[in-house]
């Protein structure tokens, strides 16, 4: 399998602000793929070095087996970008701007172009200022998604859309990855990257702290216990792998690595097990934790 | 009173935004004045020569150009020649101040966020009335204490700052007005500064013509305060008046629309592109095409009304011996007045046509910033290309301008001598010759917009108002002649009259285009953003 997007030890200072510092990227051809991190990370920063926006100050990115900054005008006729901050020229209408991007990347499918319309209930009449956030965002969705590309890279492009919206897009990106598409996509909305992600780099502070699939990602991570016991559990704060524990009597909360589940839970059917509840990770948690964590 | 609950905070927010901005305007016009009177002192030390130059002033070009000339003194003369100057200027800076803190806020959502604190529904617009206020009262100040400064009279030289202080003001209102109408602050600019050109032309045909036409002109009313020639304070009523009923237009709108709404309502526009539109000179003319329509109506007129006084002066050289008997002396005649006259108006035409280049090459810069570009240089289109496509609509721009007010010069004055064939192809080619010139005010913008892009806007207006100001008072300063021939303009030919070399004019054209290549080369090798 080739990869779409391969980039390595990329950096990037603005003044003194460092906001790339060595980020690793791979996405390949014909995933989806999930580009995670808190604000200020570095994600569009990423993302225009890979449009050829920017100039890296060191490391490599290949796009689509190209070079984004020399090749840029070769590689942009084979890909379509929707910006996170989406800004139109105040007295051009929608329509104008969807047909005007399309035609620029070589030309876009009318029938498509008619379909995405209804399907994102955008008036193409209206002009550029008076569109609200969200309907901006469907001028630059629908310019992207009537194009016959072969990469989609969105920047947070459901930052602005009602859950309806952001449903229909939901569903534009399971047919585009049917297709056979490649979409790098930058996003908060953890249900959305869940929901469509093949696999998901996070970053933080310009730097790759975890990639890979969503189960091995959750597989580096906790599960919580909660167990009412038959007598009050001894030793339980000096197993390995146990965490946050809080001990009332007989009952006990815990978190515990995945890893050491089994030993832990054998340590508990000791003291005779009433009720126990546990309760896999969740995204959230999987992101809180990475994104609040103190980098070594 | 809670309508106007925050004004405070909020003007304090407009100075500290503007700190640098408005000191500029205020220094430029306020000592603009008192550099012009020692000049003048030193040009003509004395009655005698005080009473020929004023002589020649009767004649009705000059007296279209900037007024009629009141009194033969040291005074008088100052207040004629730097006052039109000072007039616009003044009007000028207040409307841009009050539109960027009143319409520009709003349409960038900024003033949302403002009003959603606790904040007035009238704070926003009194807050940059103040602010403008502020600087015409600072303005006034220092060119009155400038003058007394230079020996004027006390009387003369306060009734001239006051003037120029309320021609700011009452265009401060009628861009609070302008900036209720519309929805954008790009189209307010464009209503006041419409008003601000009618205003000129009305003085300028009342001055020349019809008498009552200058009293529908703001700039009319403070002409008519006479500086220095026996004061008038009731035309000053007019101004205050002129002030309050439109700054009751513009609370009364405030008062009534929605934030963010204009009054004019807004049109839909196509469901899908017109088939022209796909490529980026495209796009580039659809976006400038309003401002060049606007220019293009503007030095029409200017350029009928300018060649039309042309006509004029033959007849005035005819009626007075005295200036017959000079001209004859300086070894001219009628004609070379009449080319002379000219020759100064195509100049200045030249310096007003860079204004549109300076804009039209901007729009570059404007783009980027306004996060526009990326878009576009997100599809296969190249940055040199895009940029390209803004550059060509603004050196074809000018192009366009100087010959529409060249050959509208032509008409003018050919109607008026019967010689529409022979003048028009004259006057085209003095318009036309303004060209390379101006081209290298959209070099300046091209090169700074590629190399140093956060200062491309501040340092080409900088540089076009060097060019305005050496070509306005730099020989009279009496600068050496280096600093005089920094401007691209003090290259251009004299026309018509004076014969036309070829060396200036490729000099600056090759000049635009190394300028244009070096800012092509910076912005490809450089960041966006």
């Amino acid at each position: 399998m080739t990869n779409a997007i391969s980039v390595s030890g990329l950096c990037k200072s603005f003044g003194r602000t460092r906001a790339l510092d060595g980020l690793e990227l791979t996405v390949r051809t014909g995933e989806v793929h999930g580009f995670l991190g808190p604000n200020g990370a570095g994600k569009s920063t990423t993302i225009r070095v890979l449009l050829g926006l920017l100039r890296a100050d060191a490391g490599t990115a290949r796009l689509l087996d190209g070079d984004p900054w020399r090749d840029t005008a070769e590689l942009h006729r084979r890909l379509a970008y929707v910006p996170g901050d989406v800004t139109l020229w105040p007295n051009l209408s929608g329509g104008e701007v969807i047909d005007l991007l399309g035609r620029l990347r070589g030309g876009l499918d009318q029938k498509r172009r008619a379909s995405l319309l209804e399907r994102f209930d955008l008036d193409p009449t209206k002009k550029g200022r008076t569109y609200s956030k969200g309907n901006r965002q469907k001028v630059a969705l629908v310019a992207a998604l009537a194009s016959d590309v072969e990469l989609l890279i969105l920047d947070e492009p459901t930052s602005g859309l009602d859950p309806l919206m952001e449903a229909v897009f939901r569903e534009c990106i399971a047919e585009e990855r049917d297709n056979g598409r490649t979409v790098l996509l930058s996003s908060h909305i953890l249900a959305e990257v869940e929901a469509l992600c093949d696999r998901v780099s996070i970053i933080r502070a310009g730097r790759t702290v975890d990639t890979g699939t969503l189960s091995e990602l959750r597989h580096l991570t906790r599960t919580a216990i909660a167990a009412d016991l038959a007598q009050p559990p001894t030793g339980l704060a000096g197993l390995a792998g146990v965490h946050d524990l809080v001990a009332e009597d007989s009952r006990v909360r815990f978190t515990v690595d995945n890893e050491r589940l089994d030993a832990v839970l054998r340590h508990l059917t000791t003291f005779g097990v009433r009720s126990l509840t546990s309760q896999p990770p969740t995204l959230e948690e999987l992101f809180l934790r990475h994104y609040s964590e103190e980098l070594v | 009173m809670t309508s106007f609950t925050g004004t405070g905070a909020l003007a304090r927010l407009a100075l500290r935004l503007d700190r640098v901005r408005l000191p500029a305007w205020v220094l430029v016009i306020g000592l603009t004045p008192a550099a012009t009177a020692a000049q003048y002192k030193k040009l003509y030390p004395d009655e005698h020569t005080i009473q020929q130059v004023a002589g020649v002033i009767t004649n009705p070009s000059l007296v279209a150009l900037n007024g009629p000339l009141f009194a033969p003194t040291l005074g008088g003369l100052t207040a004629w020649k730097i006052g039109m100057t000072e007039f616009v200027l003044a009007a000028l800076m207040s409307l841009l101040t009050v539109v960027r803190h009143t319409r520009a806020e709003e349409e960038t959502g900024r003033l949302e966020l403002v009003r959603a604190g606790v904040v007035g529904r009238y704070a926003p617009l009194t807050a940059a009335l103040l602010v403008t206020g502020l600087a015409n009262l600072a303005c006034a100040v220092l060119v009155a204490l400038g003058l007394v400064g230079t020996g004027l009279p006390v009387t003369g030289s306060v009734a001239f700052g006051v003037a120029v202080g309320l021609v700011g003001l009452v265009f401060a209102a009628v861009a609070a007005a302008a900036a209720q109408l519309t929805d954008s602050a790009r189209s307010a600019v464009a209503i006041a500064s419409a008003v601000l050109g009618a205003a000129y032309l009305l003085r300028a045909v009342g001055d020349t013509g019809p008498t009552w036409l200058t009293w529908l002109s703001p700039i009319g009313w403070a002409m008519r305060v006479r500086a220095f020639a026996g004061e008038r304070w009731w035309p000053l009523g007019v101004a205050v008046a002129g002030v309050a009923v439109l700054t009751v237009v513009a609370y009364t709108l405030v008062g009534r629309r929605d934030l963010g709404a204009g009054l004019l309502p807004q049109r839909h526009g196509p469901a899908q592109a017109s088939p022209g539109l796909r490529s980026p000179l495209a796009l580039a003319w659809r976006l400038h095409r309003g401002l060049l329509i606007g220019w293009l109506i503007g030095m029409a007129l200017s350029g009928a009304v300018l060649g039309g006084a042309a006509g004029a002066i033959g007849d005035a050289i005819g009626a007075n011996p005295q200036i017959t008997d000079l001209m004859a002396r300086l070894g001219g005649g009628r004609k070379a007045l009449v080319d002379a006259y000219l020759a100064a108006v195509f100049g200045i035409v030249g310096l007003v046509a860079a204004v549109y280049t300076v804009q039209a090459t901007l729009r570059l810069r404007a783009e980027e910033a306004g996060g526009r570009v990326e878009p576009l240089l997100a599809t296969p289109v190249g940055r040199i290309r895009w940029a390209a496509s803004h550059l060509v609509v603004a050196l074809l721009g000018t192009t366009v301008l100087l010959a529409v007010a060249g050959s509208a010069g032509g008409l003018g004055y050919g109607l008026q001598i019967h010689d529409v064939g022979g003048q028009t192809p004259r006057l085209l080619a003095a318009a036309l010759v303004q060209l390379p010139a101006a081209w290298v005010l959209a070099g300046l913008g091209a090169a700074l917009f590629g190399l140093a892009p956060r200062l491309a806007a501040g340092l080409t207006w900088a540089g076009l108002g060097a060019c305005l100001l050496l070509f306005e008072v730099g020989a009279m300063l009496g600068l050496s002649r280096w600093l005089v021939d920094a401007s691209p303009f003090a290259h251009v030919p004299k026309l018509p009259g004076a014969a036309v070399t070829a060396t200036p004019l490729l000099a600056l054209t090759a000049i635009t285009v190394a300028l244009i290549v070096a800012g092509l080369a910076g912005f490809r090798s450089r960041d966006l953003g």
